[in-house]
């Protein structure tokens, strides 16, 4: 992205954000539910683009702490709870499971990490399933009440849809602030050499348990927020294919890149709506993209995107150079 | 007692399936570094296209051989052609993400060219039950033990007793020295996919007559032979099919004795402690750290 002047990417930036603002307002009820399922859903695939794309540590559990931060929002404003007590109590609860889920990376890496997190996933559904005195098992809870920011209703979806993206934005401006502080650098050290970093002073340990920690917190706010989006949560929509889904969103759009979740996220959410007109074969045709997108880029599509900018300084430095080699010959 | 000895037979039957399938697994992940998470669809897929041979006509085994066939087609050649062989070079998880998607791909297109409901597939062994040792145990469980047995004694015989076997475990443990010394690497490899081909298309033959044809049965059989694999050790054949045995036993002896809801847990939490403690699996070789 770098390839862009400073100015023309804040334009574009801002040019966005109001586009995201502006242009809801006269959608309809759908257009906005699924245009929020879009933001919740970036800010669990930020997440995980910390974990996995930064910190570099496979993880098939995010959809798991989707759930544990639905559940907790949807048991506790059920009960009276304002939402934003709810948010903090997800954050905790998933950013604590997370960081005890970081113990086996410490012992196990790459597939085995992928297979013990893809165990977790599966056991935290059971726990949602069966667990029917907190839960509501397979009935699930219902009438999930949605806030009031500032004394201000949310009930309608245009407003609500305005919480789910003021969520993205703060979690936005966080996750850029942790990238660019000692510790994203840590992470990166993590995910390039682990074996260096730790010669180099960087305390692995204790920083690989943040990432999963604080990748799963984010997850918790994801789902902290769906549960008031869809009024009811049962514990179908947390099963593996949600932590799928989510990894599938963070390489898609591109792991490692600030704004490959957006990209990846906006993918998997609207682009099956997109499909729709073709009925029946809309997943179908969704799979097929994926599958092409990552044969031409495993990066995904930032990865596209980089290769070109990449190409792109390297013609301009290597004209430079040329003119630079001519003039010095006719000084000569 | 008679109930244990029951559960046993009926969880080494379901653990024979898993076999086949965690073996194809391995095998795939051996040669060429395929984690494949599609191998659940890849076992349902086979018996929808002999219900579809059966559809138009074809009789049991005609559509039992041209089931078998097609399956080697799309899900042995042209799976390697078209999607591992462009994504192999690129490293381990975008090939892992590229099967998750043909998971998905799968399973609609049965949902969406076939049925969204499940369909009854005839047994190739014929139902009742015979006396084993004085307990009454299914015809069903015994053929599909001995069919599993006989196709797995194959597939060891293959691989160690003949050069075409050697060959293949070369290509799979140094495909460089291999190809020094006149191996072809990718044909063995082509090789290998084509015998996951078939071993799915065995193991939905066996395993759908229990459970059903369906669009979505492909999920937990995935993670069955998934953990199968794991268990016994990713990098063996031989941890494969005890890991399998192993897992249905103890599925089935987890719904009897700890609860039908948690019945799937009990796998789960085996297999995070065997990654803890013995990651190699328990009768694999410990892979050397890569740094």
């Amino acid at each position: 992205m770098s390839g862009f002047a400073k100015p023309l990417k804040i334009a574009l930036g801002l040019a966005v954000i109001a586009a995201l603002i502006v242009v809801p307002m006269n959608f309809n009820r759908y257009g906005l539910f699924i245009l929020s399922q879009w933001a919740v859903m970036t800010i669990a695939a930020m997440g995980l683009n910390l974990t996995l794309g930064y910190a570099g540590q496979v993880s098939l559990a995010q959809g798991a702490f989707v759930g544990i931060g639905a559940y907790a929002a949807a048991i506790m404003t059920t009960h009276g709870w304002p939402l934003p007590a709810a948010i903090v109590v997800a954050i905790v609860l998933s950013f604590a499971v997370g960081w005890v889920l970081g113990y086996p990376a410490l012992r196990v890496q790459h597939h085995y990490l992928a297979f013990v997190t893809l165990a977790f996933s599966t056991l935290a559904f059971l726990v949602f399933r069966n667990e029917s005195w907190l839960t509501g098992g397979i009935y699930g809870i219902s009438n999930i009440p949605r806030p009031h920011i500032f004394g201000l209703a949310t009930n309608k979806p245009l407003p609500f849809y305005y919480v789910c993206l003021g969520s993205l934005a703060i979690v936005s401006l966080a996750v850029w602030w942790l990238i660019r502080s000692p510790w994203g650098r840590a992470f990166m050290a993590l995910r390039e050499n682990p074996l260096r970093a730790q010669s180099l002073g960087v305390d692995t340990r204790r920083y690989t348990l943040m990432a999963f920690a604080i990748g799963s917190a984010l997850g918790g706010v994801a789902g902290a927020l769906y549960a008031p989006l869809t009024q009811y949560i049962d514990p179908v929509p947390f099963n593996l294919s949600l932590s799928l889904d989510l990894l599938m969103m963070v390489i898609v759009g591109g792991a490692g890149f600030y704004f490959g979740p957006f990209l990846g996220a906006m993918i998997a959410v609207l682009l099956p709506e997109w499909l729709r007109f073709t009925e029946g074969y809309y997943l179908m045709l969704y799979a097929v993209a994926v599958m092409l997108l990552l044969i031409w880029s495993p990066t995904g599509i930032l990865g596209i995107l980089d290769r070109y900018m990449a190409a792109r300084r390297t013609r301009a430095a290597s004209a430079l150079r040329a003119v630079a080699k001519s003039r010095l010959e006719t000084a000569q | 007692m008679s109930n244990l000895f029951d559960l046993l037979v009926a969880g080494l039957a379901t653990g024979a399936i898993y076999a086949l399938v965690a073996v194809g697994f391995t095998l795939l992940w051996q040669t060429s570094q395929t984690i494949n998470f599609a191998q659940g669809e890849f076992v349902m897929l086979p018996a929808f296209l002999m219900l579809a041979a059966m559809h138009v006509g074809a009789p049991f085994w005609l559509a039992i051989i041209l089931g078998i066939l097609l399956s080697m087609i799309l899900l042995g050649l042209a799976f390697k052609l078209l999607l591992v062989d462009p994504m192999m070079r690129h490293g381990v998880l975008p090939l892992a993400i590229a099967t998750m998607a043909l998971a998905i791909g799968i399973k609609e297109a049965v949902k969406q060219f076939f049925s969204a409901e499940a369909s009854p597939f005839p047994s190739i062994v014929p139902t009742g039950d015979i006396s084993v040792l004085g307990h009454a145990v299914s015809l069903q469980s015994i053929g599909v033990l001995v069919v599993a047995i006989l196709a797995v004694f194959g597939l060891t015989t293959l691989l160690n007793r003949t050069s075409l076997g050697h060959q293949m475990q070369a290509a799979a443990q140094n495909p460089t020295v291999a190809r020094i010394i006149g191996v072809p690497v990718e044909r063995m490899i082509l090789l290998t996919f084509l015998i996951n081909a078939f071993l799915v298309a065995l193991a939905s033959l066996l395993i759908t007559p229990i459970y059903l044809a369906k669009f979505s049965s492909g999920e937990v059989l995935g993670q069955a032979a998934f953990i199968a694999a794991i268990v016994g050790g990713f990098n063996q054949v031989r941890g494969a099919i005890a890991g399998g045995l192993l897992i249905g036993v103890l599925d089935n002896l987890a719904a009897a004795y700890v609860s039908t809801q948690y019945r799937a847990a009990v796998p789960l939490i085996f297999l995070i402690v065997v990654i803890l403690f013995r990651p190699q699996g328990l009768l694999g070789r410990a892979e050397e750290r890569t740094v």
